[in-house]
């Protein structure tokens, strides 16, 4: 399909597979106390850790589906059938020799090894509920970034790991915050010492191997005052028949004056449910910037937010989704300002194509005797085909006087004329549909990291294959 | 004219939530769907919070258990209806009710009536134009959140207004109703049943208004706007009832190909105003404007949930909202276009702008987009700000006092939908109420 090795691999083709199941640790199928006693055991976790997990369960099993507002599709998820834990038992990796041949063979499919020696600042890879290899570049770990899967960060960075532990999400935020509280396992922890700019991103890797799976991955990000971060992750999982379920927390905390960047580009196949809840705290000065892509997954909940809670400090989500046949992407972006002076940006793109369906839903809320915020607000939805759908469901509260909020949101499709000139200067019809396309979505892909950018654009390229004709 | 006074003095004021009564000489088929509506009613459960089309509104507030209907009226409250039951210089026709009531009518010229438009009471249509009737009233189920209270509404409607306007006739000047609130915990089921055949043309306004100022009251309303073929449809609707009633309306309007609809709703009054508009475009070349400016102050709700539902090719539609907030008033738009599986060629626009004059204001908004077809023109917009410094400044140095400068900032920034209805006369009464509620 394509013999260049480009810096990050999201092409969907390449992470259909899977390798036989060799996992030690295996909670069963389904859910109960007994799961929980059983990942609490087998992680070592302290008491308040497996209390916190008891919570989550009892929360997850009252809170209703949210189906009065969101797809019916969720109902197809049987909470009974999943696994919830599944590891191989075994210390994550910090030399790319030492991960077993199998696991190796995924992730070297994947490219993981190459993008590590060539820009990034530190890896970690993650195989169903574990971490199995992570690894920090020497001069990072010098400067005091800590880089860790959430296990690790837990039993040896305690004092900063409690201390912002679902701080930003608590347990009872939604239904699926509340499972993933009971049953996480994975992910990362980072966390980067006052003034410290980390000058190549730090990249996740997720990847779900078993069938009937549920990935829960944790996800803590600190950067102290004045600090800098880029984190990046992907995801990939081979198509099984049964559903898979993705719920992972992710939480963000961007001390005075500091920078998180949270690039995401999601492409799970096209059976993964993928409901993801991610916020970010900014305190004064400080910003955070969600850069989110939603190519895969058959149906995705997930609106990065910003609580904005110093002065001064700013929020900003950048989201590309992309529909095809038998896809929802349900994403947006919250916005909370909780202090004066506070800026806040959304700009949204989705494209729909086939039968796909994209929805843009958003939270923007200036509450009481704030002064001088704003929010702009901007999404943008293509169509392609007659069949398909694209939806926007903003939801605006602001009080009191001296700020400005503005949205903007418009449809449209892709123009007949600009097709017609393109075939006529000797382009085929997909060519020029696939043209227009990445047009549509230039200006926002312009900002993200050259790496993803010109993957972006070929996987756009490839989704539109087979869409005009 | 008035109705059969025997009848009413026999009427005891009811608690509205003990149902139907069945003193009231309607047909039984009527009766019947009265019953069932009534039964409808009980079945469904109060709206929450947590419901979508009920996301930011306070239906605390909407407790029914004070209200009463059913209940006669003083020789003086009829008197005192009858002067203040002042709207447009020059009307059509006119038809005052109070409560439920309907005191007078000033009927359409003797040349309209030979032209076969029909503007009579709802009661009387029910009889007279049993099949028009039963084709058009309350045909559009309330798909907004209020099925509950268009229960309601059915079930205890008693009098409304019906006007038929016949294929190609055009009524120049408007026709205007009233709708006054009388005594406490009273309550009013207004009912404006308009139907349009091909290319006829009317407008109509609708003044809702109460007797005693700051009364308790409660008024559910129900308007179906049906524009046939080609015709050309006006409504406005001028709300103030006293600060202290809760009011709920659902406003459905049937666009036909190459018709045209035109709302504009003002609100001034009540405590709590929920304003539902469904606009469905279903024929090619249909085009429908919905318009609507609010002023609220203390701790006045305006609660407006709309619909722009393209159904057919080649229509359009246009909605534009203003909300001018003070003290700690609240205003919530929830609004909707719906572009339907093959509606292509669509052309649909919302915008909704919020002017907060207060710290303690809030303005909610939700504007949505649902579309099912390609090859469509949607947008929509959503603003809030506050007065601009710049245009106050402008205005206080050519010596105009901050509160007067602030005044005319306001009202130009309504001005510019009511301008939109191109209609002078009418233009002017809503100005003249905008004007009259700011200086109170």
């Amino acid at each position: 399909m394509k013999t260049e090795t480009a810096a990050i691999d999201i092409d969907r083709g390449k992470g259909d597979f899977f390798y036989p199941e060799a996992h030690v640790r295996d909670a069963g199928v389904g859910l109960s106390e007994r799961t929980i006693h059983y990942i609490a055991d087998v992680k070592e976790d302290p008491d308040w850790v497996r209390e916190f997990r008891l919570r989550g369960l009892k929360t997850f099993l009252e809170k209703p589906l949210p189906t009065h507002w969101a797809s019916k599709d969720l109902e197809a998820i049987d909470f009974d059938k999943i696994r919830y834990y599944l590891a191989p038992g075994t210390e994550p990796k910090r030399s790319w020799e030492e991960v077993p041949d199998d696991i190796k063979r995924t992730f070297e499919r994947l490219g993981i090894p190459e993008q590590e020696r060539k820009f990034l600042a530190g890896v970690e890879a993650q195989f169903d509920s574990e971490a199995v290899y992570s690894n920090i570049k020497k001069a990072v770990g010098e400067q005091g970034v800590i880089f860790v899967g959430s296990r690790e960060g837990l039993k040896n960075y305690p004092e900063i790991f409690r201390k912002w532990f679902s701080k930003v999400i608590p347990v009872a935020d939604n239904k699926f915050s509340a499972l993933n509280s009971a049953v996480f396992s994975g992910g990362s922890f980072i966390y980067v010492p006052p003034g410290v700019k980390v000058k190549h991103p730090l990249q996740a890797y997720f990847r779900i191997n078993a069938e009937s799976f549920g990935q829960f991955e944790r996800t803590l990000i600190i950067a102290d005052e004045g600090s800098e971060v880029t984190y990046m992750e992907g995801c990939t999982a081979p198509k099984f028949n049964t559903p898979t379920l993705h719920s992972a927390v992710v939480e963000l905390v961007a001390l005075k004056g500091a920078k998180i960047q949270y690039i995401t580009v999601q492409n799970w196949a096209s059976n993964v449910f993928n409901l993801v809840t991610k916020r970010g705290l900014a305190q004064e000065n400080a910003e955070v910037k969600w850069i989110d892509c939603n190519i895969g997954s058959r149906l995705t909940m997930k609106y990065p937010s910003v609580i904005m809670k110093g002065r001064k400090a700013r929020g900003e989500v950048l989201s590309i989704a992309l529909a095809n046949d038998g896809q929802h992407q349900d994403t947006g972006a919250k916005m909370i300002h909780a202090a004066d002076e506070t800026t806040s940006n959304i700009i949204s793109k989705s494209i729909s194509i086939g039968k796909g369906r994209a929805t843009y839903r958003g939270l923007v809320h200036v509450p009481k005797h704030l002064k001088n915020c704003k929010n702009n607000t901007e999404c943008d939805a293509l169509l392609i085909n007659s069949t398909s759908r694209t939806d926007t469901y903003p939801a605006i509260t602001v009080r009191g006087t001296g700020n400005a909020v503005q949205h903007e949101a418009s449809v449209s499709q892709v123009s007949a004329e600009q097709i017609f000139y393109m075939q006529q200067r000797g382009l085929t019809e997909a060519q020029a549909m696939s043209l227009s396309v990445n047009g549509f979505v230039n200006d926002l892909v312009r900002q993200f990291p050259m790496e993803y950018s010109v993957e972006l654009k070929r996987l756009i390229e490839l989704e539109m294959e087979g869409s005009v004709g | 004219m008035t109705r059969n006074d025997t009848a009413t003095i026999e009427k005891k004021a009811a608690a509205i939530l003990s149902g139907p009564s069945e003193t009231r000489e309607l047909p039984d088929w009527f009766r019947e769907q009265q019953r069932a509506a009534w039964k409808q009613f009980e079945s469904l459960r109060n709206p929450t919070r947590k419901d979508q089309s009920w996301r930011f509104a306070n239906v605390g507030l909407l407790d029914l258990n004070p209200f009463k209907y059913g209940s006669t009226l003083t020789e003086k409250e009829r008197t005192t209806i009858l002067e203040q039951s002042r709207g447009l210089e020059e009307v059509a026709g006119r038809l005052i009710f109070a409560g439920d009531e309907l005191i007078e009518r000033n009927v359409i010229s003797e040349q309209l009536k030979k032209r076969g438009v029909i503007f009579q009471s709802l009661e009387r249509a029910m009889v007279e134009h049993a099949d028009l009737f039963r084709k058009h009233f309350m045909s559009q189920p309330a798909q907004l959140g209020s099925a509950k209270f268009a229960a309601l509404h059915q079930a205890l409607v008693s009098s409304g207004t019906f006007l038929y306007v016949p294929r190609g006739v055009e009524i120049e000047l408007p026709i205007e109703i009233f709708h006054w609130l009388t005594g406490e915990n009273a309550s009013a089921f207004p009912h404006l049943l308009l139907v349009t055949d091909e290319l006829a043309k009317v407008t109509v306004i609708e003044h809702f208004r109460s007797v005693t100022e700051h009364a308790p009251g409660f008024a559910c309303g129900v308007n179906d706007l049906v524009a046939g073929p080609g015709a050309k449809v006006t409504y406005v609707c001028a709300q103030n009832w006293a600060d202290n009633v809760v009011a709920l309306q659902m406003n459905s309007t049937m666009v036909d190909h190459d018709a045209s609809a035109m709302s504009l709703n003002l609100h001034l009054g009540s405590r709590y105003s929920r304003f539902e508009s469904l606009s469905r475009l279903i024929g090619d070349g249909g085009r429908s404007d919905l318009l609507a400016v609010a002023v609220a102050r203390h701790q006045q709700e305006f609660d407006a949930r709309t619909l722009q539902d393209h159904i057919s090719p080649h229509t359009a539609s246009d909605l534009l909202y203003k909300n001018a907030l003070d003290d700690r008033a609240r205003t919530i738009f929830g609004g909707l276009i719906r572009v339907e599986p093959h509606a292509h060629f669509t052309d649909a626009y919302q915008k909704v702008r919020n002017l907060l004059l207060s710290d303690d204001a809030e303005a909610n908004s939700m504007p949505g987009l649902e579309i099912l077809a390609d090859n469509v023109r949607c947008t929509h917009g959503a603003t809030s700000g506050q007065i601009d410094e710049d245009e106050l400044f402008y205005l206080r140095t050519r010596g105009i006092p901050v509160p007067v400068a602030q005044r005319l900032i306001v009202t130009g920034f309504l001005d510019e939908v009511v301008q939109r209805l191109d209609h002078p006369a009418i233009g002017e009464h809503l100005h003249r109420l905008i004007e009259e509620k700011f200086a109170a």
